[in-house]
């Protein structure tokens, strides 16, 4: 009985550890999974130019107060009709605001942008119309309301033609955006859009927040980048001061970020791994103390040095294999149980975690089971039955 | 059968090298039943420990059929212990854990005999010692003399030509000491050879040969006629 007490302890140490390991790699993977499937849905052959020059590739960066000059609506119009290779090049200002509707106000996001930005970012309208051309070149003053700016601030009622103040100017809504949801922790329903001719005057500004470009073929993306490079420079001067971000590139960065966390992590539940792998050769230890005398009566019996060593191992490796396995079940409930309950955890089990907690685990019962086994093959077999 | 010739046995104790078996020749027949008996320290268990090959001697010549036994590997004795050598221990060191049937099995295990011949072999081995119907108890759950009798159950699974007994009968109320006794002259007349180490005059009064030890050395070996 209390021998059984004293195998489960044991292998809760084991069962941590390999628990430990498959719910930190499925968190990790999980959230790897997560950033790329919503950057890949922004399309991978995106290409985002900022104003002012930054060294580093990828990532994001805040825009830079000190830019030397500014990217404008000009600059984006230049590239869209020079570079060939680009589909879009769309303006974007990006601000906050606060609207409001008879009594009612809140804080929101308000971009400014061209009538392409909905179909570079896959969205759709539910009612009405998105910003078009026209409104763009006169600075019409119309907004695109978000699903969720809409329901918090008319309820279900009609919204169409209805006006709105949008930090003190008066804005004709001509538009509803379909439920989209929330991407890399922002929530797109909560935002509106104007015409970027509109949101410049509005936000009291003549530069762009970003221009943003898609290419239609992944292999010219290094190519598109040259022609806006080429484009912009000579209306900038001869200078460089913008920044060039491919969506691939801040893949790749966020992808390098959470493989070394990943690895991190999957190294702290490792070293649990290794103290149950400590916890087993103690117990073990222990147990060939305890049976000196029976190894004594095996030897007399016939068993030769290596039954006796094979005996530990099976033991050990026994140990340790359950508690790997039940370590395996814990650890993948916990992954498929806990993004139910925390939302913002995103798990994904992957088969080569489990393999290698297991293996792991069953080399650790090996390794660890090896000295106390070899302890107990080598005991002298008269002494062994001296012993009480 | 057996041929020890000048066999000498030393421990070390620290830097002391103390002599426990002196130059000790003796042949042993088949078939023989014998008591070997002797005071305290006079070299008995190590005479037993280095006849069944638990123990090597520090010198001299040990043939056992004709094989000479100092030149074996620990591999190799392990099987002659586990082939010719049956144990009967004072303290009958059964494993607590098993059932009488299991404990029975256990040398068998060490020859490679699958799980049901090995029940099959035991079986029976255990009706011969008259407790077919305490297979499944566990030593703790049988009185001394049941516990010997599975021993010697245990001891001749493997039908070895050669059993050697350390005090049997030395934890056993008279009458179970007696059943064990009626048990190994049974057998010796069987033939199996028998050795038992004893103190016991009434041990040795069974036997046909008993030998003395004192101080390592054999003074006095009679056979009774």
């Amino acid at each position: 009985m209390s021998n059984k007490v004293r195998s489960g302890l044991t292998m809760l140490g084991v069962i941590i550890g390999v628990m430990a390991v498959i719910l930190l790699v499925a968190i990790g993977d999980g959230a790897q999974q997560y950033i790329s499937e919503q950057l890949a849905g922004l399309g991978t052959n995106l290409i985002m130019v900022i104003p002012g020059k930054t060294s580093a590739s990828g990532g994001f960066h805040p825009p830079s107060a000190g830019t030397v000059r500014k990217l404008t609506y000009d600059d984006s119009l230049a590239l869209k009709r020079r570079a060939w290779l680009l589909t879009d090049a769309i303006p974007i200002v990006f601000g906050t605001g606060k609207i409001k509707y008879q009594n009612m106000s809140r804080d929101m996001g308000v971009i400014g942008t061209s009538p392409e930005y909905l179909h570079l970012r896959s969205l759709f309208v539910e009612k009405g119309s998105f910003i078009s051309q026209g409104d763009v070149d006169s600075k019409a003053k119309i907004v695109v309301l978000g699903a969720k700016v809409k329901e918090e601030l008319f309820g279900s009622g009609n919204v169409l033609g209805k006006v709105v103040t949008l930090s003190d100017a008066r804005y004709r809504v001509v538009g509803l955006m379909h439920k989209k949801g929330t991407s890399l922790g922002m929530d797109i329903d909560d935002n509106v859009y104007i015409p970027v001719t509109s949101a410049q005057e509005l936000f009291d500004t003549d530069q762009l927040f970003q221009v943003m470009a898609s290419v239609p073929r992944a292999e010219d993306v290094d190519q598109a980048i040259a022609q806006i490079k080429e484009i912009l420079i000579r209306r900038h001067a001869h200078k460089e001061d913008f920044t060039i971000q491919t969506q691939g590139a801040m893949l790749e960065t966020m992808n390098t970020i959470l493989n070394v966390l990943t690895a991190v992590l999957t190294g702290i539940a490792s070293i649990s791994l290794l103290v149950g792998g400590i916890g087993i050769m103690n117990i073990m230890l222990v147990s060939v103390r305890e049976r000196t005398r029976e190894i004594g009566i095996r030897k007399a019996l016939g068993a030769r040095n290596r039954d006796i060593m094979a005996q530990f191992m099976i033991e050990a490796v026994t140990l340790s294999g359950a508690g790997g396995f039940i370590g395996i079940v814990v650890g993948v409930g916990l992954a498929l149980i806990i993004p139910l309950f925390v939302e913002i955890l995103h798990t994904r089990i992957s088969a080569w975690a489990i393999i290698l907690a297991f293996t792991f685990s069953a080399t650790v019962g090996v390794f660890f089971g090896v000295y106390p086994a070899r302890k107990a093959a080598l005991q002298d077999p008269i002494q062994a039955l001296r012993s009480e | 059968m057996i041929e020890l010739t000048n066999i000498t046995k030393n421990y070390r104790m620290g830097k002391l090298e103390i002599p426990v078996l002196r130059d000790l020749s003796l042949s042993v027949d088949q078939g023989e039943l014998i008591a070997v008996m002797g005071p305290s320290g006079s070299g008995k268990s190590t005479l037993m420990n280095i006849l069944g090959c638990l123990d090597r001697p520090t010198s001299g010549s040990y043939r056992f059929e004709n094989r000479e036994i100092s030149a074996m590997t620990d591999d190799e004795l392990a099987s002659v212990r586990n082939i010719k050598i049956g144990f009967v221990f004072q303290n009958f060191n059964l494993l607590p854990r098993f059932s009488a049937l299991k404990n029975v099995e256990v040398p068998l295990i060490y020859c490679g005999v699958p799980a049901r011949q090995r029940r099959e072999r035991a079986m029976p081995m255990l009706d011969k010692v008259g407790l077919a119907d305490r297979m499944h108890h566990k030593p703790t759950e049988l009185s001394g003399g049941q516990q010997q009798r599975v021993a010697i159950a245990r001891a001749l699974v493997n039908n070895p030509p050669l059993l050697l007994a350390d005090e049997p009968t030395g934890n056993l109320d008279s009458s179970s000491g007696s059943e064990i006794l009626n048990i190994l002259t049974g057998l010796n007349r069987h033939g199996v050879t028998i050795m038992i180490v004893t103190h016991d005059r009434d041990v040795a009064a069974i036997c046909k040969r008993i030998i003395n030890l004192k101080d390592g050395m054999i003074i006095n070996d009679q056979i009774k006629i």
